[in-house]
């Protein structure tokens, strides 16, 4: 399916780095040539506590902000967000979109069969990926997890080019970012991780290929299709 | 007013070149930057020559207060202080603005009612302030998400009152602002809100000007009442208030004063329609229905009318730019051919659909909504409703969004 716009909601917990994703995957998207805004949206800033970020990525101006109520693709960060129900919908799919993704960061299944079946009803494929093992086996961190949902994202979409992820993380983590204090400590603590800057950028985009990779062949497999483009042109 | 001019083209200490505010705002070359709305605050402020900044933390304004005090430390703006709390910011932001300052602050939501004092002093003591408002819910249970209930309370405090629509608007409206706020038969501050979170937090694309060009500086000299000398204490912060002579001419000199400061409230209406082009802006007036609405709830109703557009359903939209002063023949003008007119509103109360009221001839045509408030999202899809629902149309039961 090739649509206008892809809307893409990721539910993460506070200190998994969903907001920094979706602002990651939206700057990418802005380089590469298409319209792109990204959003938060979070309680008090604590860790473990529901926090969801926002990805418009699209052929024409994008106006619309704000909780995506209407998701092409959810991309679910945490076990818990599903099996504690820390999401701000419940089910946490809901206002999927037909023919839409939901891409769970799990090495385990954690759907029932009830939410197994009403997603197949609406045509809606689920792909697990076990991103923070990823994140720990190349990364050598569990805090790139978010680079292996970008990655994921990236791979079955297409939304975007691995050329313009590169320039966005440079741009994100190569030179000092103000934000809160929250993310001040968690920006921090990554680059204490690494011994140098260089480190951190290489590892965090060798995180976001291979789940890229992962997820691109997953995609071809099973004959998942969702790109943003023009459908009259498509057609 | 010499003063000014004479400084056109110097330089200050950062190197930024003093430029003609007109030429740096519509004729200097923009780069397009891919920031979030508070990143954008800082980069207008780092342009807008301030000489005093004062912050206070509460979120979603938070990040741009802490940005700012990076542009202190760097060396763009004259002071910058952590206050004692909103209401103590906003006296400090008073002493700063009485001595001569160009002043800057910004709040939200519970904050900016705690401070609620001080506005209608500001406006009294013809202080022409800049205060960002990055609207967040105000009542218990506690919301930290935007709500526009707060301005209800800012429009009758004799301050200007504008709302954003995006990161854009935020950057030329800031610098923009100063110049009417600063306006001799002006003379007012300026609340410049915008919807927390779906403008401070979101990343979109704003065209900034060049960072080596900044406003000229704020001349109080300038100002149509005595500036105090805050150098020969004791200063005296207000003049006698009237009331302590009690007698029939000092009621009659305050009421008189209040006059005064709503006319120079209308007369700000021209300096705002030169340089916001216009106090609304609006699209498609000849259709039978239009869409009225100020901030994010703009930007919504662009969405639903593209989708009524693939329906074949013909929808016009008119963004209202400044709510003091209230845009009521323009609004009266760009209404005159709908049949319904529809006002979204991101707060429980619908104040503006009931200023549009108050406003317009056969005031049945306004439809107040859809509403959400306390902090929850407005898909464009539940305004498409709302106008279907108005027309005697199928609703859509699936809600589909934009792209299929």
């Amino acid at each position: 399916m090739i649509k206008r716009r892809l809307n893409i909601r990721m539910s993460g917990l506070g200190g998994q780095g969903a907001v920094t994703a979706a602002h990651v995957l939206a700057m990418a998207a802005n380089r590469d040539g298409k319209f792109s805004i990204s959003n938060p949206f979070f309680g008090a800033e604590k860790r473990m506590a529901p926090a969801e970020s926002y990805c418009r990525i699209g052929i024409e101006r994008i106006y619309d902000r704000g909780e995506l109520v209407f998701p092409d693709v959810i991309q679910v960060f945490h076990p818990q967000v599903i099996t504690m129900g820390k999401s701000y919908t419940m089910p946490f799919y809901s206002g999927v979109k037909e023919g839409g993704v939901v891409i769970i960061n799990s090495a385990q299944p954690l759907l029932s069969d009830e939410d197994v079946e009403r997603l197949k009803d609406l045509n809606v494929a689920v792909f697990y990926i076990a991103g923070t093992e990823l994140a720990i086996e190349v990364a050598g961190t569990e805090l790139s997890t978010n680079m292996a949902m970008i990655g994921s994202v990236s791979g079955i979409t297409k939304c975007v080019s691995m050329d313009a992820l590169d320039g966005a993380l440079q741009e994100r983590f190569g030179k000092k970012f103000v934000a809160s204090g929250g993310t001040a400590s968690l920006d921090e603590a990554i680059k204490k991780k690494f011994a140098k800057k260089e480190m951190l950028l290489a590892k965090n985009l060798a995180t976001v290929k291979a789940a890229y990779e992962i997820a691109s062949e997953w995609a071809d497999k099973n004959n998942v299709e969702l790109r943003v483009g023009n459908p009259a042109v498509a057609a | 007013m010499a003063e000014t001019k004479s400084i056109i083209g110097t330089q200050n200490k950062k190197g930024q070149t003093y430029t003609d505010a007109w030429k740096l705002l519509n004729e200097a070359p923009r780069t397009p930057s891919f920031f979030t709305g508070s990143e954008v605050i800082k980069e207008a402020i780092r342009r807008a020559s301030c000489d005093v900044m004062i912050a206070y933390p509460i979120t979603p304004q938070s990040e741009a207060a802490a940005l700012i005090g990076e542009l202190f430390a760097e060396g763009y703006v004259g002071d910058y202080f952590r206050g004692e709390s909103e209401f103590a910011v906003m006296s400090q932001c008073a002493g700063a603005a009485f001595g001569g300052a160009r002043v800057f602050t910004t709040t939200a939501g519970p904050g900016t009612m705690r401070a609620m004092e001080n506005f209608p002093m500001w406006a009294g003591s013809r202080l022409p302030i800049q205060m960002i408002v990055t609207c967040r819910g105000i009542n218990s249970p506690l919301s930290i998400q935007p709500d526009t209930l707060e301005i209800a309370y800012l429009l009758n405090t004799g301050m200007l009152v504008w709302h954003a629509e995006t990161a854009q608007d935020f950057f030329d409206w800031i610098l923009k602002g100063y110049m009417v706020s600063e306006e001799p038969d002006v003379h007012l501050p300026l609340a410049l809100c915008c919807d927390g979170f779906f403008v401070t937090h979101t990343k979109d694309v704003v065209n900034l000007t060049p960072a080596d060009m900044c406003l000229p500086p704020y001349d109080p000299y300038r100002s149509p009442v005595p500036c105090m000398d805050m150098e020969c204490p004791p200063v005296r912060m207000m003049r006698d208030p009237f009331v302590m002579k009690s007698n029939y001419i000092s009621y009659a000199t305050h009421a008189s004063w209040q006059q005064e400061i709503w006319a120079a409230v209308e007369r700000s209406r021209k300096h705002s329609i030169h340089w916001l082009n216009g106090l609304i802006d609006a699209e498609n007036t000849d259709t039978d229905i239009m869409i009225v609405a100020s901030g994010t709830a703009v930007s919504q109703g662009r969405e639903a009318i593209r989708m009524l557009e693939d329906e074949g359903v013909r929808c016009g939209l008119v963004k209202v730019k400044t709510l003091r002063p209230w845009p009521e023949e323009e609004i009266r003008e760009a209404t005159k051919n709908a049949k319904h007119i529809f006002v979204p509103e991101f707060n429980v109360t619908g104040w503006l659909a009931k200023e549009i009221k108050a406003t317009i001839p056969n005031h049945h045509r306004v439809h107040a909504g859809p509403h959400v408030c306390g902090g929850m999202t407005m898909p464009p899809e539940i305004i498409v409703n709302e106008i279907k629902t108005a027309l005697g149309m199928k609703k859509s039961f699936v809600m589909a969004g934009r792209g299929s």
